[in-house]
């Protein structure tokens, strides 16, 4: 056991935890916003609005994180017109590539979490909002989203979870993000144990932390 | 297409192989994943809290940390540990490991979280009373497990596992790293000779797409054949 090593990677590998941080929350903003356009298209009676959302969430779910990012971060730049688009500004950008696959790819899952959510609301509920003369566009906002959510929170809890493990690909598209910074340690020093502990140990305090949050907001919003 | 073609021009008879090694470290680590669920699934059933402990490690510790940290743990440190318990026998020259065994190994310690997860919910989703009535008959502890137990945790436990399987399958992507040639890898190489990446990695999408849905066929198969009389 190199204890040195341990210490003295600690701040580099912190540093490398802002990077997976960053990653993290802005794919889990984006993929919360597309989860939910998309969840509410797949609970749309319109059989062509509802296959193309069910066809999304299968491709995303079906294929490897890695492979959505290397076609996001290699393919797209062959396209010639691409490049000469504006979009070539965030596209050249490994970091924006990433963000874009993990969004994307959260999307998915998310949709899936939030429409099994939409569909396990008692049809009574809604039943009874109407009764009482409530507008179906405050019945959807006060009462359909509310109880989604505090559906939801326990599979959203694991899908963070899974997001955060997800974002260590990001050190595949050259980001050097924890687990980036890990690799480039062990390939340097040759101690994988030594790094693989401090490394780890940081991700579980987050996976910890995350865990906390939901139970507590469990917790909340229980009825 | 022409891409695609078998023999020297094209990547065909490549990507088929890659194919199959694809599916070859996926049941590879699927049965290493067993196998460490065999071991762990007892020790978080056991009633000492010692035991309850080391399983809860595992099964925290490789679930919150990323699969791709715990390759690189493998990849890196897999020779130096066999070589350590090597030289305690007395052999000191160098030892590589096979790209294929670090990888099952790395996957299957992952999938073998995911699986003793899986059974432990099912064993505990089982009735008690079966558990009481096995007893109460007098069967022998293997009678017990292999003939009440197991048929029912089974039953149980098929969907999840084939949730188990799907994340197992699209793990294996992540071996490329140590350079295993499976279809990411072989992908790689194609799109950085033709320098074509866009319909390469578009394809090996194509490909897992292809074996996540057979295989859910396939177990769907299987869960009807273990739900006969429920």
């Amino acid at each position: 056991m190199d204890f040195e090593l341990m210490i003295n990677s600690f701040p580099k590998l912190l540093n490398a935890t802002l990077v997976t941080i960053k990653l993290l929350s802005a794919s889990l903003i984006f993929g919360l916003f597309i989860g939910l356009c998309f969840a509410i298209l797949r609970v749309n009676k319109n059989p062509i609005v509802n296959k193309f959302a069910y066809g999304y969430s299968y491709v995303f779910r079906g294929t490897p994180l890695l492979v959505q990012i290397f076609i996001i971060y290699f393919g797209l730049g062959q396209i010639e017109y691409l490049r000469s688009t504006v979009l070539w500004v965030i596209l050249k950008e490994p970091y924006w590539c990433a963000i874009i696959a993990f969004s994307l790819n959260t999307g998915a899952y998310t949709s899936e979490i939030l429409r099994s959510a939409f569909q396990t609301i008692k049809p009574g509920i809604i039943e009874a909002g109407q009764s009482l003369g409530i507008s179906n566009k405050i019945i959807f906002y006060k009462i359909q989203i509310p109880i989604a959510i505090r559906q939801s929170l326990p599979a959203y809890g694991n899908e963070i979870i899974l997001m955060m493990k997800g974002t260590s690909l990001a050190s595949t598209v050259t980001l050097m993000d924890l687990t980036g910074v890990a690799k480039y340690i062990i390939s340097t020093t040759f101690k994988p144990i030594e790094v693989f502990i401090v490394a780890g140990g940081i991700y579980l305090f987050i996976t910890f932390i995350i865990h906390n949050v939901i139970k507590f907001l469990e917790k909340k919003y229980s009825y | 297409m022409e891409l695609l073609s078998f023999g020297k021009t094209g990547w065909g008879d490549e990507l088929l192989i890659a194919t199959m090694m694809t599916i070859a470290v996926s049941i590879t680590a699927m049965i290493i994943g067993f196998l460490f669920a065999l071991i762990f699934t007892p020790l978080k059933l056991s009633k000492s809290k010692f035991l309850n402990l080391i399983g809860n490690c595992y099964t925290t510790v490789i679930r919150g940390v990323p699969e791709l940290l715990v390759i690189y743990l493998f990849f890196f440190g897999g020779s130096g540990a066999v070589m350590y318990v090597a030289s305690i026998f007395g052999y000191n020259e160098y030892i590589e490991i096979n790209a294929f065994i670090t990888g099952s190994f790395a996957i299957g310690i992952i999938s073998g979280a995911y699986s003793t997860e899986v059974f432990r919910g099912a064993i505990q989703s089982i009735d008690k009373g079966q558990f009481e009535a096995s007893k109460v008959l007098g069967l022998k502890k293997p009678v017990h497990f292999f003939k009440v137990i197991m048929p029912q945790m089974l039953r149980l436990a098929i969907p999840n596992l084939s949730n188990v399987w799907q994340i197992t399958l699209k793990d294996t992507s992540l071996i490329s790293v140590t350079g295993l040639v499976e279809i990411m890898r072989q992908s790689y190489i194609a799109a950085g000779s033709t320098r074509d990446p866009l319909f390469f990695y578009s394809f090996a999408a194509v490909l897992y797409l292809l074996l996540t849905y057979l295989s859910m066929k396939l177990i769907n198969k299987l869960e009807i054949r273990y739900s006969r009389g429920f």
